[in-house]
């Protein structure tokens, strides 16, 4: 039997390293079983999570583990008796959240230790480097790659292919292939959790890349806040380099090819192809003009082909299965499989690996269970900083490229966070222009003013402090913005703005014309009050409250002297009795 | 050269660093990371002295060193709390937890308090959206936050510290 724990970083957020060591700290000689670790499985909301294997069959899979139970664990193995462990089981819904999934990009996560070279071989592994080595040209994987129909799923979807070729006919002596694993949308982790959990897939993607193109180096640009992944990578490059499979005359083929880490150092227009090789060479990451595109001329002014981590995940498993396995999934314009990253308030969050052309009520509903508490759902954010929010009516929206950017959203990287009702559109279209504001590069006035205009004009409406005319002239600074800013960050600045006036223009109305936020989060818009009827004088939100705003006599109903309120809430969280009143 | 008062920063630490990655400057960043992780922060000197080493001029190593969000140009606390302000944890409340915590420490975003025991820093998404709210505090993550037991771990380790 094996024990082997989810060690992702959310895995070990979740308390994953100390069940680890209390299920160490047992065996103690004990030769019956052995203990391992995996990456991320992907259901985080049942972290941490132990699967027990019976050779290579999954015998139990435990959930919601404390180190508690290590104990239990280790005697039901012993004994190979669960029952000893049935209240840690996963229950049979909870299994659909996986059974639902169609796992490509992901089909190693949480399955093998990342930190293993056999492992990874041992499911194919580096197979299709091999054939690709060995039996094709370089024309020929570029050939297969668009027939799989393979785009960019870092956000924007261009087709792979198309930048691979473009990249192969530049001619030049030296070429690099970069994979840009600077996932900055906050609310996105598949391309961490990938590095984690299946490094090796991430390095044969990009050997196959670096040949079709030409490419003799490969540089991985990972967010510093990404150390665990870092420390994977790492190690997979060392194991791939003292097996030949990086480095020169790779396999006896006669293709070289090196490969090194570069460590972001925390910007979001990183995520820029032209900022991200501007931050490979040592400078603040600002946008270049295009063309030349990099493909001409990228780091250190060489040709150079920059693919998301996610999309080189998918490379060997298309050139192991054939391009037209992987089209044969998905719409029209959208190929294969995508990974999402569900979370918010959501029942079940996690990674959620779906074919194109599945609905976002399939994502939410199907696999993700629907809302916290069974509240009604009220939007999704798609595409993070450069995305928008869709609303309910729109949850049969087909995830494919296009019909998602009908909506006024994108694909982008793949962040999908689920609201209900307590969230303000308002203050989420504020929440992420403070965040676009903070992180505009400066290098184009539109982007570097206009964001910190709709900002001020935002976080007046949220204080209620909004005027008439404050919707037209954000609408209209957003298509400035949209014109008049040379990258992808700035022109799409104002997405989360547009899509929430689109959906959701009564709540700016609400704010600016009666001072109300419908979702009672705007604090400086809420007010608090007693119902006399079901104050029972307690006394016990008088003594909670920190600024003294409430008073009245015991056993008498108490009142809030709005003009000392502070807003805080504590009232209605100690009131056993539903007796304070939020407007 | 610098003319800042205070004292001199210790030069040696930084020379291996200097002797591998100084050839280029391509490789400022990789530079600033590691003397950050060994002065715990950027002093200006350090970062005169990197300019002069590398053959750039002081104002493009300041130029990176503020453009980025990870460099830090004062010293940090013996704690250092990352609050997340990713979108899961935004939905979640991080807002609330966030002010709880400003308000025990009577610091904000970007501050360290007066007895050097914290530092406090808004962060983008630490990726651990399904605990959210989330703080981080030296590498270890706490989830599920109210402000309630955001501030309790604080005070925890303020007990732990007999301060």
């Amino acid at each position: 039997m094996r024990i082997i724990i989810g060690e992702g970083s959310c895995g070990v957020a979740a308390g994953a390293a100390k069940v680890h060591n209390a299920i160490a700290a047992l065996m103690d000689g004990n030769e019956s079983f052995t203990l391992g670790s995996t990456g991320c499985i992907g259901m985080c909301y049942l972290e941490p999570i132990v699967d027990i294997y019976d050779g290579k069959e999954l015998a139990c899979r435990l959930v919601r583990v404390s180190e508690k139970d290590a104990e239990a664990i280790v005697k039901a193995v012993e004994a190979n008796d669960f029952s000893l462990v049935e209240h840690i089981i996963i229950s049979a819904e909870d299994e659909e959240f996986l059974s639902r999934q169609t796992r490509i990009a992901l089909r190693h996560c949480g399955l093998i230790d990342p930190e293993s070279l056999e492992d990874y071989r041992s499911t194919d592994g580096y197979q299709a480097l091999e054939k690709v080595l060995k039996t094709m040209t370089p024309e020929q994987v570029i050939e297969e790659i668009k027939v799989s129909g393979l785009a960019g799923r870092g956000g924007a979807g261009f087709p792979t292919w198309f930048k691979w070729n473009a990249a192969r006919q530049s001619v030049s002596e030296q070429k690099y292939l970069i994979c840009n694993a600077d996932e900055g949308d906050p609310g996105a982790f598949m391309d961490r959790a990938l590095i984690e959990s299946d490094p090796h897939s991430l390095i044969e993607g990009m050997l196959i890349g670096a040949y079709a193109i030409g490419a003799s180096e490969m540089i991985v640009y990972v967010r510093a806040e990404y150390p665990l992944a870092i420390i994977h990578l790492e190690k997979a490059i060392e194991q791939a380099k003292e097996a030949n499979l990086l480095g020169e005359n790779i396999l006896g083929t006669g293709f070289s090819c090196e490969m090194r880490i570069k460590a972001g150092a925390g910007a979001f227009v990183c995520g820029e192809e032209t900022a991200l090789i501007e931050s490979l060479e040592g400078k603040r990451g600002m946008p270049r003009l295009k063309p030349p595109f990099p493909a001409q001329k990228g780091y250190m002014d060489e040709p150079s082909n920059i693919n998301n981590v996610e999309t080189f995940a998918n490379v060997a498993w298309i050139m192991n299965n054939g391009g037209e396995a992987f089209a044969a999934m998905g719409t029209e314009n959208s190929k294969g499989t995508k990974v999402f990253a569900l979370t918010g308030k959501i029942k079940k969050g996690g990674l959620v690996e779906i074919p194109m052309g599945k609905t976002l009520r399939d994502v939410i509903y199907g696999i993700g269970g629907g809302i916290k508490e069974d509240k009604p759902f009220k939007a999704v954010q798609m595409g993070g900083p450069s995305g928008g929010c869709i609303p309910a009516d729109l949850l049969d929206t087909v995830i494919d490229y296009k019909a998602l950017a009908a909506t006024g959203a994108i694909m982008g990287s793949g962040g999908m966070v689920v609201m209900d009702e307590s969230t303000c559109m308002v203050g989420m279209a504020k929440f992420f222009l403070d965040f676009t504001a903070l992180e505009s590069c400066g290098k184009c006035v539109h982007c570097r003013i206009g964001t910190a205009r709709m900002q001020e004009i935002l976080t007046r409406i949220v204080k209620g402090e909004g005027k008439e005319g404050d919707i037209e002239l954000l609408e209209e600074l957003c298509e400035a913005i949209k014109d008049g800013a040379l990258c992808g960050l700035g022109q799409t600045a104002p997405n989360p703005v547009l899509t929430t006036i689109r959906y959701f223009r009564d709540e700016y109305e609400a704010h600016i014309n009666e001072k109300k936020c419908p979702a009672k989060e705007c604090v400086e818009l809420l007010t608090y009050s007693i119902d006399a009827d079901k104050c029972k004088g307690c006394t016990l939100c008088a003594k909670k409250c920190p600024s003294k705003a409430i008073s009245g006599e015991v056993k008498k109903a108490h009142i809030i002297d709005s003009d000392i309120c502070i807003r805080c809430g504590q009232c209605v969280n100690s009131c056993r009795f539903g007796a304070i009143i939020v407007e | 050269m610098c003319n800042c008062s205070g004292p001199q920063s210790d030069f040696t630490l930084i020379a291996d660093v200097l002797a591998k990655y100084g050839d280029s400057s391509s490789n400022l960043i990789t530079i600033l990371q590691k003397a950050q992780d060994i002065y715990g922060y950027l002093p200006k000197d350090v970062m005169y002295h990197i300019a002069e080493k590398v053959g750039v001029t002081p104002a493009d190593v300041m130029g990176v060193a503020t453009f980025y969000s990870q460099f830090r140009l004062a010293p940090i606390g013996k704690y250092l709390i990352m609050s997340c302000q990713g979108t899961a944890c935004h939905v979640n409340g991080s807002e609330r937890v966030s002010a709880a915590i400003a308000e025990y420490l009577g610091i904000q975003s970007g501050e360290t308090t007066a007895d050097g025991l914290f530092t406090l820093e808004n962060v983008a998404c630490l990726g651990c959206c399904s605990l959210a709210p989330v703080i981080m505090i030296n590498g270890e993550a706490y989830g599920n936050l109210t402000p309630d037991s955001a501030v309790a771990v604080l005070k925890e380790i303020r007990e732990k510290e007999g301060k």
